[in-house]
């Protein structure tokens, strides 16, 4: 155990000042830079620089984060797109993972049912804004509805994908040795399937935020009034009707930590799920 | 549970006037031609025959995933499949061992070997688990019980996945080429302990190879088959005294058996080439 934890330190270790961290560093010192300096250009050199000097500066965008900090508001708003991108990713999980599970294992669901979804897949989530506010009673249940199309259609297909390409040969053995319908499905389709549906809610948790944000600014913050119950993406809106160019900026790098923080975490997730599949 | 040395050997397989033909788009294809074949329990019976040939086919309708067109397979003089039944029912007493190895990637070494006596409810868990650990410390596995498949050797898999049929306590084992992706030197090393498990058990094995070296040292009997259709050509009694070990292989009569037997497989490997048969 003690071998173990010295060699994840040291592990980490390397990680943090390994040569691909230096380059990494490098890589976003050098971007901040340039976008620093591009965006003062005009005050330091005396000439706008063209396209970046419109955009405000690092400094000034994190003046204004750091003020922001404190802003209960803008808190609320990371937690209402949060709540909405889990609501409507659970939903499109525990919905779609059954569903693709039924159409993969069943060939007359599958001839049943998989066409008229095949139809409705190509229509992109937020074609179904103006729809959804018309169907679902309140705006809330309409943007976690739009979120919950995004990951839905990918995680179907990839349970889809992910069953039909078990081997052959799994089902087989399962059945030499006596194992009855429900210990195929529950010990050969579900573990078989598992890796697919990871992928699947990975490449599905991305397509959420894209259509939250999108979902906020088009419905114009939700049933909630205000910058308040607006989630990010109202965030980003109200920004720019106010004019606050600096808190456009914020608000898109707020996305893309909450982006990130939910990807990471979907992958540990993932990993847990599928010990098999750990690096050697 | 299994047989012990000097029990009377049982899982006798005859195979009588067996035909299969496989109907792709109408176009009748003859892969098993009126094949007759007696193997007597207990004994290793190899079947040889180049690419493609229709061996795999034969040990399909053992196993029960594929069916007849016509004839019938008997073990220990029941009919598995024949008139009026030309689907065997796959069981837990005819196991198959694949080629690349069909071990349940999902699943421990230990849970993979445990997996036959639990689901057929012979066993609760924990004496699967207890009599699986014995049997892999027996088969020399010992320290792999708690890896995944992916985490050891491919040697040590066909071994650990040799050991899962055997916990099923089979009449036969039917093995479809289970080496012939290993190394010569590690082929050399899993057939000394397939023999040492065969002598532990007395199970009929029935096994496929193109290797004919394989063949002439690890069977009772060799049969050598036709390219397609595929039909015994040639039967070759192994009169070299079992137990043996690897110094049997530099015997003159081991040479005199390869010798007399390399021609006729010669033959049909130049008749299934000049056919154009796929590899597998």
């Amino acid at each position: 155990m003690i071998r173990t934890a010295r060699n994840h330190l040291s592990d980490l270790k390397k990680q943090l000042f390994g040569q691909s961290t230096a380059r990494a560093l490098f890589s976003i010192i050098v971007f901040v830079l340039i976008w620093e300096l591009g965006s003062k250009s005009k005050d330091w050199f005396g000439f706008v620089t063209p396209w970046l000097g419109h955009v405000p500066a690092p400094t000034d965008v994190i003046k204004v984060w750091i003020g922001l900090l404190t802003d209960s508001s803008y808190w609320q708003s990371w937690v209402m797109s949060f709540l909405r991108v889990l609501a409507g990713f659970v939903t499109a999980m525990v919905l779609g993972i059954p569903f693709g599970l039924a159409i993969a294992v069943s060939r007359i669901s599958y001839g049943i049912i998989f066409p008229s979804f095949e139809v409705l897949r190509p229509i992109p989530p937020l074609a179904w804004v103006p729809a959804a506010i018309i169907f679902w009673p309140t705006q809330e249940l309409s943007i976690i509805f739009v979120t919950f199309l995004g990951a839905f259609y990918t995680i179907v297909i990839n349970v889809l994908g992910g069953a039909r390409a078990i081997d052959l040969r799994y089902f087989q053995v399962a059945e030499s040795m006596g194992a009855s319908k429900w210990d195929v499905f529950r010990r050969i389709i579900l573990p078989g399937t598992l890796p697919s549906i990871m992928v699947g809610a990975a490449v599905g948790m991305g397509l959420t935020w894209e259509v939250v944000v999108a979902a906020e600014m088009i419905s114009g913050g939700g049933g909630a009034v205000g910058s308040s119950g607006g989630g990010l993406g109202f965030f980003i809106w109200n920004s720019y009707v106010g004019g606050s160019y600096e808190q456009i900026i914020v608000g898109m790098i707020s996305i893309g930590i909450a982006g990130f923080i939910s990807s990471a975490g979907l992958r540990k997730l993932g990993e847990l799920c599928t010990p098999w599949l750990r690096k050697r | 549970m299994n047989a012990a040395p000097g029990q009377l050997p049982r899982g006798a397989i005859r195979i009588e006037d067996a035909v299969k033909v496989y109907d792709p788009d109408g176009a009748a294809i003859l892969a098993v031609d009126h094949c007759t074949l007696n193997i007597p329990a207990g004994e290793i019976c190899m079947i040889v025959g180049p690419s493609g040939c229709g061996k795999t086919t034969l040990l399909n309708a053992i196993a029960g995933f594929h069916s007849l067109s016509s004839g019938a397979i008997y073990l220990d003089d029941q009919l598995l499949c024949g008139p009026g039944k030309p689907q065997a029912d796959p069981g837990p007493e005819r196991i198959v061992v694949f080629q690349n190895g069909a071990l349940f990637p999902w699943k421990t070494n230990l849970e993979n070997v445990a997996f036959g006596p639990i689901m057929q409810g012979s066993l609760s868990r924990v004496e699967a688990h207890d009599k699986a650990r014995a049997m892999m410390a027996d088969a020399g596995l010992e320290g792999v019980e708690h890896n995944y498949p992916g985490e050891i050797s491919s040697g040590m898999r066909r071994r650990v996945e040799i050991v899962r049929a055997l916990m099923n306590d089979p009449k036969v084992l039917l093995l479809d080429e289970p080496y012939r992706a290993l190394d010569s030197l590690t082929k050399s090393v899993m057939h000394e302990a397939l023999l040492e498990i065969y002598y532990k058990t007395k199970v009929t094995i029935f096994f496929i190879t193109h290797d004919l070296e394989e063949a002439i040292f690890l069977g009772h009997r060799v049969v050598i088959m036709t390219s397609r259709p595929c039909k015994p050509k040639k039967l070759l009694e192994v009169d070299i005294p079992h137990p043996r070990n690897y110094s049997v292989l530099t015997t003159k009569r081991f040479r005199e058996l390869m010798d007399e037997t390399l021609e006729a497989v010669h033959e049909e490997a130049l008749k299934a080439f000049s056919l154009g048969e796929k590899e597998g």
